[in-house]
């Protein structure tokens, strides 16, 4: 049983909590994710982790209450038992190995789309502690969807916020953002590294290869162990069939046969669940939460 | 009673059984067993006793319940196994300790699988439980993975007075018998919940939800965590594929996936909240097993199902009781039958199968026939659903984070049969993990020898 520490309303409908989970906390690193079933009956759902204090044996979590089982997720209260709580899984990022002198050479923009802040955060966090300064957008349909934006201006040399309203920040998705900074304001990247709803990524990918610059994106797709026995999450990159549970969830953006993602993430949606999604979210939606594909 | 003839064993009907996911068989009563007991010649030098992987004195717990003594059958049993109630339903009997048994020559060979789940069975509803150990070494080891051949290595530990922790990747310990092998053919709540138990009331302790390679790893067991020694039963769980074109399509799964979903999971029963697709058509690819589980699976899930296997019905792998059970309860079998592309539809579904039809051609170097495509003999299968069971491989995650542990060309970890030494001091390993995938008992046999190769290393 794994105790939840902290429960933190960031948004609307999207909460932050802190589990007691020390194998976890020990050997976790940004990129990794975990699985939290909630009791006897509930499924297995994948979230991204947001932060972890190794000291405290604690791991941060993010999701968005939209489907029946994140709603009732955002029901527990500090004090309360998730049954499972399996982690770390999947790679880390590939900039936690990379030499920390060639990283600091290097001009790196992460792009977060809505819930997707929460596993861009670590990643920005780790590049602060090793001495990197990075760029990063935050984007959301609106001021009601941004999440972390305090925590990343912490971390993060520039936060740029972009609002699909204009309700808050730039207005204008995360492409007119990067647009707006490479071409008018004359920024230059080595690096991108997005993540967000899988079409926001498909985007972002779009337009960086137009631009020549080297993207990662990290994929959620629908999942059942996340430790490589099932393949429920197969994705193609370059031709080659991966499972994102162990070969990612990281991958070259480039590469990414993103039109058969979003196919395969709608395997379990009615269609009424994609009209409630559609109308609750929008595109600010990030799999992460555990709603994408894996329920009704 | 005809002598030559087993007597036989209870089971539901095939037309209500298709439907449910209770046990199809329904196992002897004592009666029946006695009666079964008494065609057993109780051999001075028995054969069957060769035929099975950890060597169970068969005749002796016949004997005992031949005489009614159940309890002490029991006790026999339990020396050679930890598993019974198990083994005696998912073995492949008919060829291992059936197939040497004399009485097979000449009519049909003693039910000793039936038996022995008898004995099992009344053990868990009388509760009898396993005896326990005297004497404490005041040593550590580690098992990684809960399936047949962990539970068998640590339970025998557990015995000689080790103090013994199971790590499991999954939330509930059982490795295959939990998300592999279906309830009808082995109930969860019941019979593997009984023999986990069991293993736990040695003083096992199970720790679920820990990944070894990622939650931490072997040698951080060595170093940090002072375990003396480490035994590797992970199994071998990564699903493989056929490479051929729309297999990414939605509705085809591996059969590990949709197994996992349904026996895992439970998303067969509706307070779950874990979905499985539900399917008209279904066609599963291969010919083992795990091929008639997930089959039989899709057929109680409401679907037509398809057997789709390259070779003849001879050469299925699977055992030949679950193809009677699977014929019985409608399941069709389109035998030399080899599928080229799946096709899908314009929203990324699975619409059909492209498939030729196969002749077997000479026996290969091993003695097989090889089966040749039929020229110009290409037709679709309509289907809304393909499920891939082609066989696994062992995942490489605790090959690839363990300093010094060597691995074979088919990523399986390199051990000697007698005591699963590896190539890592203090390492032992056994089971899938080492084989690729086998059975069961298999697995149970290498867990003992396992735990004999720990024991001499540790004294």
């Amino acid at each position: 049983m794994y105790k939840i520490t902290k429960k933190v309303l960031l948004a609307s409908n999207i909460y932050l909590m802190d589990v007691e989970a020390p194998r976890v906390a020990k050997s976790c690193y940004p990129g990794q994710f975990v699985i939290v079933k909630m009791d006897e009956k509930g499924e297995r759902i994948p979230l991204t982790i947001c932060d972890y204090d190794r000291e405290e044996g604690t791991v941060s979590i993010v999701f968005q209450a939209v489907g029946p089982s994140t709603q009732m997720m955002a029901k527990y209260e500090v004090g309360e038992y998730f049954r499972d709580f399996t982690g770390p899984l999947g790679c880390k990022s590939e900039l936690i190995d990379e030499p920390v002198e060639e990283l600091k050479e290097k001009k790196i923009l992460f792009v977060a789309g809505g819930v997707g802040t929460a596993p861009v955060y670590p990643q920005v966090k780790w590049m602060k502690s090793i001495g990197c300064n990075v760029d990063c957008i935050i984007g959301a349909r609106s001021n009601d969807f941004i999440i972390l934006e305090d925590q990343m201006k912490e971390v993060a040399a520039n936060v740029y916020v972009a609002t699909d309203d204009g309700s808050y920040g730039f207005k204008g998705n995360v492409n007119d953002m990067i647009k707006e900074l490479v071409q008018n304001q004359g920024k230059s990247y080595d690096l991108v590294i997005a993540i967000g709803p899988i079409i926001m990524m498909k985007f972002v990918c779009l337009l960086t290869k137009e631009l020549g610059i080297k993207t990662v994106v990290s994929m959620n797709p629908i999942m059942v162990d996340g430790t490589g026995m099932c393949g429920a999450c197969r994705i193609t990159v370059g031709g080659q069939v991966k499972f994102a549970c162990v070969d990612g969830p990281e991958f070259d953006g480039h590469l990414v046969d993103f039109d058969e993602a979003m196919k395969r993430s709608q395997m379990y949606k009615t269609k009424e669940g994609r009209k409630e999604l559609r109308e609750k979210e929008g595109d600010t939606h990030h799999g992460g939460c555990g709603y994408c594909g894996s329920e009704e | 009673m005809d002598v030559l003839k087993r007597v036989p064993v209870r089971e539901q009907e095939p037309s209500v059984r298709a439907k449910n996911f209770e046990e199809v068989c329904l196992g002897y009563n004592k009666e029946e067993a006695m009666l079964e007991a008494t065609r057993c010649l109780k051999c001075k030098n028995p054969k069957c006793v060769l035929g099975c992987p950890v060597s169970i004195d068969i005749p002796g717990f016949i004997k005992e319940v031949e005489a009614g003594n159940i309890e002490e059958a029991y006790r026999v049993i339990s020396t050679y196994s930890a598993l019974p109630a198990v083994c005696g339903r998912v073995c492949p009997q008919e060829s291992q300790c059936e197939a040497k048994c004399i009485r097979g020559i000449k009519g049909d060979p003693v039910s000793i699988g039936k038996l022995e789940r008898f004995v099992a069975d009344w053990a868990r509803e009388n509760g009898i439980k396993p005896e326990l150990p005297k004497e404490k070494k005041g040593k550590k080891v580690a098992v990684i993975g809960s399936g047949p051949a962990g539970l068998t290595c640590a339970g025998d530990l557990a015995k000689l007075g080790y103090d013994v922790t199971i790590f499991e990747a999954l939330h509930e310990p059982g490795g295959v018998l939990v998300y592999g092998i279906p309830e009808f053919r082995l109930p969860k709540s019941t019979v593997v919940a009984t023999e986990v138990e069991n293993v736990r009331a040695l003083g096992v302790k199970i720790e679920t939800n820990v990944v070894i390679g990622k939650s931490t790893t072997i040698d951080e067991l060595f170093n940090e965590e002072d375990f003396d020694a480490v035994f590797i039963g992970s199994g071998a769980g990564l699903p493989k594929f056929m490479g051929i074109p729309g297999e990414n399509a939605n509705g085809v799964f591996s059969a590990n996936e949709y197994l996992t979903r349904s026996n895992l999971m439970k998303a067969f029963d509706e307070s779950y909240d874990t979905p499985i697709v539900s399917s008209k058509k279904v066609a599963v690819v291969g010919g083992g097993n795990v091929a008639m589980d997930a089959a039989r699976t899709a057929l109680r899930l409401g679907a037509e199902v398809h057997i789709v296997y390259r070779r003849s019905e001879e050469e299925l792998p699977a055992r030949v009781e679950e193809v009677h059970h699977a014929k019985e309860e409608g399941i069709i079998f389109d035998l030399l039958t080899n599928p080229t592309e799946i096709l899908v539809d314009e929203n990324g579904w699975v619409k059909g199968m492209r498939c030729v039809k196969m002749e077997l051609g000479e026996p290969d170097a091993s003695g097989r026939r090889k089966p040749v495509e039929v020229p110009d003999s290409e037709f679709v299968l309509e289907l809304d659903t393909v499920i891939m069971s082609l066989g696994t491989s062992p995942n490489p995650l605790i090959s690839s984070t363990t300093e010094g542990l060597k691995i074979n060309s088919h990523k399986c970890i390199i051990a000697e049969e007698t005591d699963g030494k590896t190539t890592k001091e203090g390492v032992y390993a056994g089971g899938d993990a080492v084989t690729g995938a086998a059975t069961v008992i298999l697995a149970m046999g290498a867990g003992k020898a396992a735990a004999k190769g720990i024991d001499e290393f540790l004294s």
